[in-house]
């Protein structure tokens, strides 16, 4: 088990550091120049020179890599160009919120996909079975920017139950309208992953289900309710372990355009800034968060794999 | 397997509905190209934000443009950004999976880690990143969603090629003395195709998906292009005053994505017997 962990940890620090060498090269190597996005087109060529050399952008491209790698396993993630603060700042502050969003989503779909899953597979050809596939089918095809749309227009617009955009801090609007500001967006990012996490453990405990080992638990008499939970359950539930890590990955595309189209201030929308102000140090600051995370979301499913899943447990010790 | 067996309350040819459904909507995209009932791009300040009605069935936007004219001339953009996401990334992952599962050793490491490293960025900000720094196009958004399904189908075909090269047949060509190109061509291409098929038709839909939330993030075709996720974007100021300017694009969009998804789906219970 040591080893496996020791191996998917390393695994990780070359993810990472693959990935800060792929950013930094998209980032310089493609056209476009950082000192006239910041001083605007009407900039002096001294002016340029200037912010150029105060931003190290005429060292040669491997000194400018190291001085950033360097930095940041400092924690100095450079300085945002914009709004000269610190990248770090910045990005804490924004992905505080975002979590805001994301745990709440995760938790959603985690324990309420699973439920939804497990009462379709056991009430296979129920009306509820049925209502969650047509449910699962339509919600898995329709883009999240487009449910955020009608939700805006169905809760803010018509019903004026919820706010329609924006974030308001618990010190200024209390709990409730902080938490009214939470509503919508965690019901559009959580909507399509939840669809992909019910879908995906009923088949599995579908699967399960029609198994040997089932059937031999049924022919000893056992009870249903512990051939259910205690031999059925637990292995249908590997692959939904696999499918949040991915769907991780997802749900932080999805916090990209569900922060844009509710106004909220965190990290996904930070990025889009990013790129519309051609704010670079910024941005690669918060592309190395972005992936750091999703590679911890990862590493966390492989080894929460790993506990559940006897065969890696006990190979990997050998 | 067991989902096999299940009643299913869709009619049974989903591929049929799938197609006759998605037929419609680029037979109405294709249209769109040569002919709108209006002009698309021209603005007429007399006819601003005018409700759907017999004239304008789905209204008229901000500028008094036919929102109908636009979203059949847009349309093709969600149709050209699925095909072409598709077809870039069959013609760069399938080649590199058959590579890696012949030569393994060295190429198979360097393919593999390479598709590790793309794997581990989500697909969203993969776009966010190519699109960021250099100004956005249709062409790019396609390369764009098109390199974040390399990964998935360079696995893929890798997986089944090296099933496939411990057959007897290839075993066979091998003996007869066929190079590698052979081999991979004319025996095991013609035995991972299905598979492979069927992973693409169920990806189309999350590609398409994809390039139309790019758009929708600017990062895609640019004004005055009408693809639908830009449509939306650019109608969400006006959603109270004039909801028909989001909510045309977004149902033509989704009912595209539901179509292209019924015929994946149907398309796996056709040609791969496993998942039935």
């Amino acid at each position: 088990m040591a080893s496996f962990v020791l191996q998917r940890l390393l695994g990780v620090v070359g993810v990472m550091l693959g990935m800060s060498v792929l950013i930094f090269a998209i980032v310089h190597l493609l056209p476009g120049n950082v000192a006239y996005a910041i001083l605007g087109e009407y900039a002096t060529p001294t002016a340029v020179a200037a912010l150029e050399a105060k931003l190290g952008l005429n060292d040669p491209l491997a000194l400018q890599y190291w001085h950033w790698l360097s930095g940041m396993l400092r924690g100095d993630f450079g300085d945002s160009v914009v709004m000269s603060r610190p990248a770090a700042a910045l990005i804490g502050e924004a992905l505080g919120r975002s979590a805001l969003l994301a745990v709440p989503a995760l938790l959603l779909v985690a324990f309420g996909g699973v439920a939804l899953g497990l009462h379709a597979a056991t009430h296979k050809g129920s009306v509820a079975d049925h209502a969650l596939t047509l449910g699962q089918f339509v919600l898995i095809a329709i883009p999240e920017f487009f449910w955020a749309i009608v939700a805006v227009l169905l809760f803010a617009s018509v019903l004026h139950w919820l706010p329609a955009t924006g974030y308001a801090p618990m010190a200024e609007a209390g709990v409730l309208g902080w938490a009214a500001h939470l509503v919508l967006p965690v019901m559009v990012l959580s909507l399509g992953l939840l669809a992909h996490i019910s879908r995906l453990t009923r088949s599995s405990l579908l699967d399960v289900l029609a198994s040997r080992y089932v059937l031999a638990a049924r022919a000893r008499g056992l009870p249903e309710r512990r051939v259910l939970w205690r031999h059925a359950v637990p292995n249908a539930l590997m692959p939904a372990i696999t499918v949040l890590a991915i769907d991780a990955g997802l749900l932080i595309g999805g916090i990209v355009v569900v922060e844009t189209v509710f106004a909220f201030p965190g990290l996904g929308r930070m990025l889009v800034y990013a790129i519309d102000h051609h704010d670079l140090p910024l941005l690669q600051a918060g592309m190395m968060v972005v992936t750091a995370i999703y590679a911890c979301a990862n590493l966390i499913a492989d080894l929460l794999y790993a506990v559940l899943n006897p065969r890696i447990r006990v190979a990997s010790t050998v | 397997m067991s989902t096999q067996a299940l009643p299913r309350f869709r009619p049974p040819s989903v591929l049929l509905v799938g197609g006759v459904i998605l037929a419609l909507v680029m037979t109405a995209c294709l249209i769109g190209t040569i002919w709108t009932p209006f002009d698309p791009t021209v603005f007429s300040a007399r006819n601003r934000l005018q409700a759907p009605g017999p004239l304008h069935p789905f209204g008229t936007d901000e500028f008094g443009r036919d929102v109908l004219s636009r979203v059949l001339a847009g349309g093709y953009l969600s149709l050209a950004t699925g095909a072409g996401a598709m077809a870039i990334s069959l013609v760069v992952g399938v080649p590199l999976g058959l590579l890696a599962a012949f030569h393994r050793g060295w190429t198979d490491q360097a393919i593999m880690r390479g598709v590790d490293l793309l794997i581990s960025l989500p697909p969203v900000l993969l776009g966010l990143l190519v699109l960021a720094v250099t100004p956005p196009s249709l062409l790019k958004t396609i390369a764009v969603v098109g390199l974040v399904y390399v990964p998935i189908l360079v696995r893929l075909t890798r997986a089944l090629a090296l099933g496939l090269l411990e057959e007897e047949f290839v075993q066979a060509a091998r003996a007869r003395g066929e190079g590698a190109l052979p081999i991979l061509w004319h025996e095991v291409l013609p035995n991972a195709w299905p598979p492979i098929i069927v992973e693409c038709g169920l990806r189309v839909t999350f590609a398409i998906l994809l390039g139309s939330a790019l758009s929708f993030l600017g990062l895609g075709p640019q004004p005055p292009a009408s693809e639908w996720g830009l449509m939306i974007a650019g109608g969400r100021d006006f959603l109270t005053q004039a909801p028909w300017i989001c909510l045309a694009p977004g149902l033509c969009l989704c009912l595209l994505l539901v179509s292209v998804n019924l015929v994946g789906e149907g398309l796996r219970e056709r040609l791969d017997p496993h998942h039935g």
